[in-house]
């Protein structure tokens, strides 16, 4: 990874929420980089941090949360102390977001093609018509879209799920943003819109030449997608590799848990499995690993101390007490 | 547009039935209450011949539906009918009517325009400063001016503005500004604090929304993605209500022209149920209804011109 140049440096970044029952530490000292034309998974189960991780990143954590420590870099500039007049210039143009659920990601009561006017004429200064129409038809046939005339002038809800998931990467795309953050763009979606989805956003991060942060809890996606994965668990990332050797080795029991929880076809089972138990309280702090009560392998070290994030193999790191050592545990 | 259009179209034949419907109640209304309006009309001792022919003068001697249709032949002709009333006998009542009406608009037209210019911005302010000291107060303020009734208001702000600061005039109408502003303002005070309440509760759910997040993943100034996204949005509900309140304002009109001597339909019809001038009453319910209906088409169109989604139906 030496000669690439990272876009994005997170190191140390923790975000709370402060309710009146207590404190929610919802990311806990999160490290991450993202180089220049990368895709990045994200993956995770529900409620570990992976949106929010996003969120923080643009700094729109919703009231009451807060980022409390560490720090985002975006080409070495640092974002958590930005002026907010300048972090909105950031939004939009240098970083951009894909919702999750477009269906309610767009304003109803405006037309696409307002919406998208808006966004375009902000960042590029193009307020005269013909051409800011121009502009507008221009991003909504990158993002495949049929007839885009006749699309600028219609409300959301007279668009398909996958038309209007199409019109959210055409308004995240429209400033050719360098980092684009993809949270769950499929997840409300038929699967045979899915592909669709991923090919064209996999297309035009290629073709753009921006990075991307995949955020999803499908790791088929991740596999198709991205050339490196991180694993997050409780507001931590657990383990981070290329994909290649995060599926073929992967080092964390719970990143092994979730592959092996992942069904493949032609494989026949009995069950599905699962990993025991459920993910710990976030209120309450915990000292040690947050995954030594699902862990099959917990030592006595797993519940006093946090683990140190190691790097095992060139590139592939673990936050794991059974890799801290040096030594593997079970010889592989 | 085209949709839209055919919406409005839709929502006129539809109001066509309710027209009918409020002409059948206030037709039936003169048959439902009590007392006899040809005995207060004829003189004193009249014999029962005689209260016959003013009854056939009148041609309450036909079958019902016969009166109703020409009821409605006569009304459609804007014919109101004759008052009967000691004071305004044989005068017309759509006269009677037109000459009233202007100022119970004037007054409905202010104290609406008052309450929407105060409940607005003031809901909007306490959503967006949501738990504050400000919010609260707000709050209070509003709890207090629903919950005070408004003829009891009306005299609260008559003693103050009128008798103790004398900045206005303490009722009647000079036609100035001075005399309508207290009960405009009595009128409108609690349908404000009601749309303060509706527009905080309102925007304080859109700016959760995911749309909203996602406009301020673009970078766009908070200023426009409250006053021109969420505002559009969170104002749906208070345009629904827009024809409720027309209809509260007209109840309330009558209370409030009582209070301060407004001469508007409202004190006439007070007057007229006092004299059992049934024409008159009947004509004044009438074209009240008829605002109340055209008020709540008028908020149809409106509600269905911010938000395309309601044209489909």
């Amino acid at each position: 990874m030496s000669g690439k140049k990272p876009v994005l440096e997170i190191r140390g970044l923790r975000t709370q929420f402060f309710l009146r029952e207590g404190i929610v530490t919802a990311l806990d000292g999160i490290d991450l980089t993202i180089y220049e034309n990368e895709s990045v998974g994200i993956v995770g189960e529900t409620g570990c941090g992976k949106s929010m991780t996003a969120y923080s990143i643009l700094r729109l954590v919703p009231h009451p949360g807060r980022i409390t420590a560490g720090s985002i870099k975006y080409k070495g500039s640092e974002l958590t102390t930005l002026d907010p007049d300048l972090m909105r210039s950031v939004r939009g143009t240098m970083i951009s977001m894909i919702f999750q659920d477009a269906s309610t990601a767009l304003d109803p009561v405006f037309k696409i093609g307002s919406q998208l006017g808006e966004v375009i004429s902000l960042h590029q200064n193009t307020y005269e018509k013909g051409e800011l129409e121009k502009k507008i038809v221009e991003v909504l046939e990158l993002v495949r879209i049929a007839a885009p005339k006749e699309v600028m002038r219609m409300y959301p809800h007279e668009l398909s799920g996958g038309m209007k998931q199409r019109v959210m990467i055409a308004l995240a795309l429209s400033c050719s943003p360098s980092l684009l953050i993809a949270d769950e763009p499929t997840t409300a979606l038929d699967v045979t819109i899915q592909g669709q989805i991923l090919k064209l956003l996999k297309g035009l991060v290629a073709k753009t030449g921006s990075s991307m942060m995949l955020i999803t809890h499908n790791l088929g996606i991740v596999a198709e997608t991205c050339d490196r994965v991180c694993v997050m668990y409780a507001g931590r990332i657990v383990e981070d590799a290329e994909t290649f050797e995060l599926f073929e080795h992967p080092k964390h029991p719970y990143t092994a848990g979730l592959l092996t929880a992942f069904p493949k076809l032609g494989e026949k089972k009995a069950e599905l499995s699962v990993i025991r138990g459920t993910v710990p309280d976030l209120m309450n702090p915990f000292k040690g690993c947050p995954f030594v009560d699902r862990c099959d392998n917990a030592m006595g070290i797993c519940s006093k101390q946090r683990p140190s994030r190691v790097e095992v193999s060139p590139g592939h790191f673990v936050s794991c007490h059974l890799w801290s050592g040096g030594e593997s545990p079970d010889g592989g | 547009m085209a949709d839209l259009v055919s919406y409005v179209i839709r929502k006129m034949l539809l109001a066509i039935p309710i027209i009918l419907l409020a002409t059948l109640i206030v037709f039936l209304m003169l048959y439902l209450t009590p007392g006899d309006p040809i005995i207060a009309l004829a003189p004193p001792h009249a014999s029962v011949v005689e209260l016959d022919a003013i009854r056939d003068k009148y041609g309450l001697n036909e079958p019902a539906y016969v009166q109703y249709g020409l009821f409605l032949w006569r009304l459609v002709h804007g014919d109101l009918g004759i008052s009967i009333g000691a004071a305004t006998r044989n005068l017309d009542v759509s006269d009677l009517i037109v000459q009233r009406l202007p100022r119970t608009l004037e007054l409905m037209g202010i104290g609406l325009a008052m309450s929407y210019s105060i409940g607005i911005p003031l809901g909007i302010f306490s959503a967006l400063r949501h738990n504050s000291l400000g919010d609260r107060g707000v709050m209070v303020f509003t709890l207090l001016a629903y919950a005070m009734p408004s003829f009891w208001l009306g005299i609260l702000l008559m003693l103050l503005f009128a008798v103790e600061l004398g900045w206005l005039d303490i009722a009647g109408t000079t036609g100035g500004f001075g005399s309508i502003i207290l009960p405009a303002m009595t009128l409108g005070i609690g349908n404000a604090a009601l749309t303060t309440r509706m527009m905080r509760s309102s925007m304080l759910e859109v700016i959760r929304q995911d749309y909203i997040t996602q406009l301020r993943s673009r970078g766009l100034p908070e200023r426009e993605i409250i006053y021109k996204h969420a505002l559009k949005n969170a104002i749906l509900p208070v345009i629904t209500v827009i024809g409720l309140d027309i209809g509260w304002f007209i109840g309330g009109s009558v209370v409030v022209e009582t209070v301060f001597s407004w001469p508007g339909i409202g004190m006439l019809i007070t007057t007229s149920i006092s004299n059992s001038d049934f024409p008159v009453v009947q004509g004044c319910i009438l074209v009240l209804a008829f605002f109340v209906i055209a008020g709540n088409l008028v908020a149809d169109i409106l509600y269905a011109y911010v938000d395309p989604r309601v044209r489909l139906g």
